[in-house]
This record gives structure tokens, C-alpha cells and sequence, in this order.
């Protein structure tokens, strides 16, 4: 079987890739280079699709408006909030998991469940929950003598309440992966720890945090990446409204007003490239900072 | 070592109380979907309804068409699933076994798609699916998904495993390299197919941005737009909502009862997510 490339074979493998690369090319690929031209379309007729006028105005747009700022905002502070304590969280539930109890199969299905489960379906759940005056965890805060919290309704507790929601959400599938990196790890490192007399918090900090940064590295990327991207949750649990008065207003759900809801495809596409930036940057960040600190083994 | 740090009663303890915290959600929102008005809205609350009203369920089924729903969310998931095992089948055999011109470059810039979120591609999506008259269509809903550059990555990562004897000893043996693909390395590949596959339901049930946006008409929504329309439709009666929820999360989660193994290997292996 021939190893170098022929025109006969090029000719083969178009047809096998034919349907992939058509489906791909129109829906993947044509239009991450249309959204660009569309967010230098300052003035576009959607109906006729016909562009009057090109130009950066939209990006100049963007940056003067004060929603935008607030949407960046609030989706920096939406990630910090879930991803630290997302991670922190699932590693110790990994941890606990990896002790070899018995039914560890039976809380690794329990955990996991959220993530099979429709965002939206949950979203609308967890608002039940958080009902300010038959809600549970208002019930469960009164037995500590604690008021009744607005949680869907005060834009002091809104962000609280998305955060809350998404670490449950996103935590079985942290956990997944923690446990696969845990069992990756040779056991003759701890026993090599045990023999030199070393704690299991010792153990924890030489061998396991050091070995799991790969992972950890995998994990944070991931989460920081899907936090800036967070629409689902906030348009269920706030019934279609980003939060009272904007207070859970994020990137994407600010480009689904300005497109969806005002038609702006422009300004839209202009806000739909700086999140691209903003993730693309995250993502090489976290590839130099990754690089220095992270033990590959 | 959390083994020496922890008793064995504690790491219990601790995995229990966060079980519970895991599972109250969803405990919670099939005993509300089953309780009277006046139970659902008691305080201190009634966990377990004094007696079940499946009542709930037919009367949001009369308020908003879920059964309607329920097929289009059926017919969306498993067309596109079907679609892209079948892209994903031909491309990565393509890039794993036939040696072509520019196969490296064509590989890396699709790779390259995939650090774009596909919250960007959403408006230009959106009006070249105008422009071709496919807005509020299951073409619309199907279509854009049926390939995947991470589907044929992994499926091509498999195919690399495929010893290339194989292929030698089924081409003496006159088999087409077709017929090869799909009576030899599609059933070696049936595992990492299954992951792909399951995975692919579970996003495609519960996708909610892109259907919402190209649908229009009631009698296209799937299971999760439907759910969110119907949180105007339900007023403030948590009993339906809950019963509606039900009827959302309930056949993913017997799904993921049926084929856990499955799901959770895979996810561990490819660390895929949304």
C-alpha cells in the first residue's frame, strides 16, 4: 500500500470527505470569517441582506456602551466565582472518591447527574428552589434565623444564585475527569512518599498536586472557556431576562439581545469577536503559564 | 491517603451530605411536579405529596404541546446523531488511511475551528440559514450539526489503532476498501462510535441557543424551548412547571442509568464537554 501521497488518492479521499468538509466548510468555517466582515457592517439591511456601509464603528459602539462593560463584568465575575470553587470542590469529592470505598460507583452516578441533565430544564428547577418565599434554601437558611433572600429578584443575590447553580451543574463532569487523572498516578510515588515517613498532607502537596497538574491545567481551560460562554442558565433561571436590573447581563447573552432581540447583527458580531478574543487569549495564557509550572510526567 | 487523613466514617459523612446536595434538585422537582396546588405552595414544605397528582402532567401537556415537542426533540437528536456518525465515519478513515495531498493542512485548520466558540458562528449561521429559506425547519435544526471536527478527531485517533495488516490481508482477499471501512474498522471501532453517539444525544437533546433562535412557530420547538416558553405559558404554577421539567430531564437520565459505563468512560477519555 502506497505511504506517499498520489492525485488518485487525493481524488479518493475528497469523496470520503466530501460530506464532512461540505457540512464543516459552510457552518464552521465560512462563517467564522463572515461573523468578522459582519461586525464591520455599520449599516445592514437583514431583510434584503444588502450592506450600505462598512467600518469599525461597531467596535467604537461597543466599547462606549455601558451594557458591554457591564456584560464583561459580570462575566469576569461570574468565572472567578464558579471556577475556583468549582475546582476546589471537585478535586476534594475526587479525592474522597479515590479512597476505594465501596459505592464509590453509586456517588459517582449521583454527582454526574447534572451534567446529562437540559440546562434549561435545571435552570428552572434550581428558580423553584431559590423562590424567595417558598423556596428551600430559604427554608433551610430560616432554621439559622436568616430572612428570607430574593435570590431571582434582588440584583445583590442574582449573581450568587447563577453561581450556585453552575458549580452544581458543572461539578460531576470536573469530578470525571479529576478521578481519570487521580488513577493515572502510579501508586509506587506514595509509596515511595510512605516509606520516607512523609503525612498525607505532605503526600497531597508533593506527589498528588504536582503529578494532577496536567489536569488541573485541562480543567481550569475548560472551565474558564465555558464560563465566558454562559447564556442557558441565566435565560431559564431568570425567565428569558439577564437578571433584574442587568445584574447577571453576560457577553453572550448580550450579543443574544443586540442579534436576536434589536437585530444589531453588526454590533452583535463586533461583541461575539472580542469574546472569541478574550477566550483565544485566556487559552494562550493558560499554554505559557501551563508550560512553566505544569509537570507533565 | 484522604483514606488516613479522614475515617471511614467521615469520607461517608462528607460524600453523603454531597450527594444529597447533588440530588435534592431533582428529588425536589418530581415531588412538587406530583403535589396539589396548596401542597406545592406549604411552608414549612411537604416533601413527599399526600397523595400523587398525575394531573400535572395532563394538564401541561393541555396547556403546551409536549408530546409535539417530545417527537421533534426525538426526531432532531437521532437524525443528527445518525449524520454525524456517518460524516465522522468516512472523514476520519479519509485522514487516518488514505494518504493525500495536503492532508496535514486540511486536519490542522479544522482543528483550528474548534477554538472558536460557537457563539460566534451563531449570526452568520443564522443568515446564511435565511438566505437558503431554512428558518424554522428541521433542516435548520439538523443540519449545521451533522459533523464534527472533535467526532473525527477521536474517531481518527481510533482508526490509527487499527493494525494497517488488516487492510493488506481484506485487500489479497479482494474486499474494496469501502466495504472494508464499514464490515472491519466500524465494527473495531464500535467503542469510541458508542462515546461519540451518546455524547451526541446528550448535547443535541438538550441544546437550547440555536433551536431557540431558528425556530418561530410552536409546532417546531424542541423539549428545552418549549420548557422555556412554557415558563410564561405555566404562570406562576410550580406544580406544571415541575411536571414540564420532568418530562425534559427524566429521558436523559434514564439514558445515562441504561449506558453509564459508557458515558462516564467516555467523558473521562475525551474530556468532552457541551
Amino acid at each position: 500500500m502506497p505511504t506517499q501521497p498520489t492525485w488518485k488518492n487525493t481524488l479518493k479521499a475528497c469523496l470520503y470527505l466530501l460530506p464532512a468538509l461540505v457540512i464543516l466548510i459552510t457552518f464552521n468555517l465560512y462563517p467564522i470569517m463572515k461573523s468578522f466582515f459582519i461586525s464591520l457592517y455599520t449599516d445592514y439591511d437583514f431583510f434584503n441582506d444588502v450592506v450600505y456601509e462598512y467600518g469599525f464603528g461597531n467596535f467604537a459602539k461597543l466599547f462606549q456602551d455601558p451594557n458591554f462593560s457591564k456584560a464583561m463584568l459580570n462575566t469576569i465575575i461570574f468565572v472567578i466565582g464558579v471556577v475556583p470553587s468549582s475546582i476546589v470542590l471537585s478535586l476534594a469529592i475526587a479525592l474522597l472518591l479515590n479512597t476505594k470505598i465501596k459505592m464509590m460507583g453509586f456517588f459517582r452516578t449521583i454527582y454526574f447527574l447534572p451534567f446529562v441533565t437540559s440546562v434549561v430544564a435545571v435552570a428552572i428547577v434550581w428558580g423553584w428552589i431559590f423562590h424567595s418565599d417558598y423556596g428551600l434554601i430559604n427554608y433551610f437558611l430560616s432554621w439559622f434565623g436568616i430572612d428570607p433572600v430574593k435570590w431571582i429578584t434582588d440584583p445583590v443575590f442574582a449573581m450568587p444564585a447563577l453561581i450556585i447553580l453552575s458549580i452544581w451543574k458543572g461539578l460531576g463532569f470536573n469530578i470525571i475527569i479529576f478521578l481519570a487523572g487521580l488513577q493515572n498516578i502510579d501508586k509506587q510515588y506514595y509509596l515511595a512518599a510512605k516509606v520516607d515517613g512523609a503525612s498525607a498532607w505532605n503526600r497531597f502537596k508533593s506527589v498528588t498536586l504536582p503529578l494532577l497538574s496536567p489536569t488541573m491545567f485541562f480543567i481550569s481551560i475548560i472551565s474558564i472557556i465555558n464560563g465566558f460562554k454562559v447564556f442557558d442558565e441565566i435565560f431559564a433561571l431568570f425567565n428569558g431576562r439577564p437578571g433584574p436590573a442587568n445584574s447577571t447581563l453576560t457577553v453572550v447573552y448580550y450579543v443574544y439581545q443586540k442579534f436576536y432581540e434589536e437585530w444589531q447583527f453588526g454590533l452583535a458580531s463586533a461583541a461575539a469577536f472580542v469574546l472569541f478574543l478574550v477566550v483565544f487569549l485566556f487559552t494562550v495564557v493558560q499554554l505559557i503559564i501551563g508550560k512553566r509550572f505544569v509537570h507533565y510526567h | 491517603m484522604a483514606k488516613e487523613a479522614l475515617s471511614k466514617g467521615t469520607i461517608y459523612l462528607l460524600l453523603t451530605l454531597g450527594a444529597v446536595f447533588m440530588v435534592l434538585p431533582f428529588l425536589w422537582m418530581i415531588s412538587s411536579s406530583l403535589k396539589s396546588p396548596n401542597e406545592v405552595m406549604a411552608m414549612p414544605p411537604v416533601w413527599i405529596p399526600s397523595q400523587l397528582n398525575w394531573d400535572n402532567y395532563s394538564e401541561a401537556l393541555r396547556i403546551a404541546p409536549f408530546d409535539k415537542y417530545f417527537i421533534n426533540s426525538v426526531i432532531v437528536t437521532v437524525l443528527s446523531t445518525i449524520g454525524e456518525l456517518l460524516t465522522t465515519i468516512l472523514a476520519a478513515y479519509a485522514f487516518a488511511r488514505i494518504y493525500f495531498y495536503g492532508r496535514e493542512i486540511v486536519f490542522a485548520v479544522l482543528l483550528g475551528t474548534m477554538m472558536v466558540p460557537s457563539e460566534v458562528l451563531l449570526i452568520p449561521n443564522f443568515v446564511t440559514l435565511s438566505n437558503l429559506g431554512w428558518i424554522d425547519s428541521y433542516k435548520a435544526l439538523i443540519i449545521p450539526w451533522t459533523a464534527s471536527v472533535f467526532a473525527i478527531f477521536l474517531l481518527r485517533q481510533f482508526f490509527f489503532g487499527v493494525p494497517k495488516e488488516l487492510s493488506y490481508a481484506a485487500k489479497v482477499d479482494g474486499c474494496s476498501e469501502f466495504r472494508f471501512l464499514w464490515y472491519v474498522m466500524v465494527p473495531l471501532a464500535k467503542p469510541a462510535l458508542i462515546t461519540i453517539a451518546l455524547l451526541k444525544v446528550i448535547n443535541s437533546w438538550n441544546a437550547f441557543l440555536w433551536p431557540l433562535i431558528v425556530t418561530n412557530s410552536q409546532e417546531m420547538r424542541t423539549l428545552p424551548v418549549g420548557l422555556s416558553a412554557f415558563t410564561t405559558e405555566a404562570g406562576i404554577k410550580y406544580e406544571l412547571l415541575m411536571a414540564a421539567s420532568s418530562m425534559v430531564v427524566l429521558p436523559m437520565l434514564i439514558l445515562f442509568f441504561i449506558m453509564q459505563k459508557y458515558i462516564v468512560a467516555g467523558v473521562a477519555r475525551t474530556g468532552l464537554k457541551g
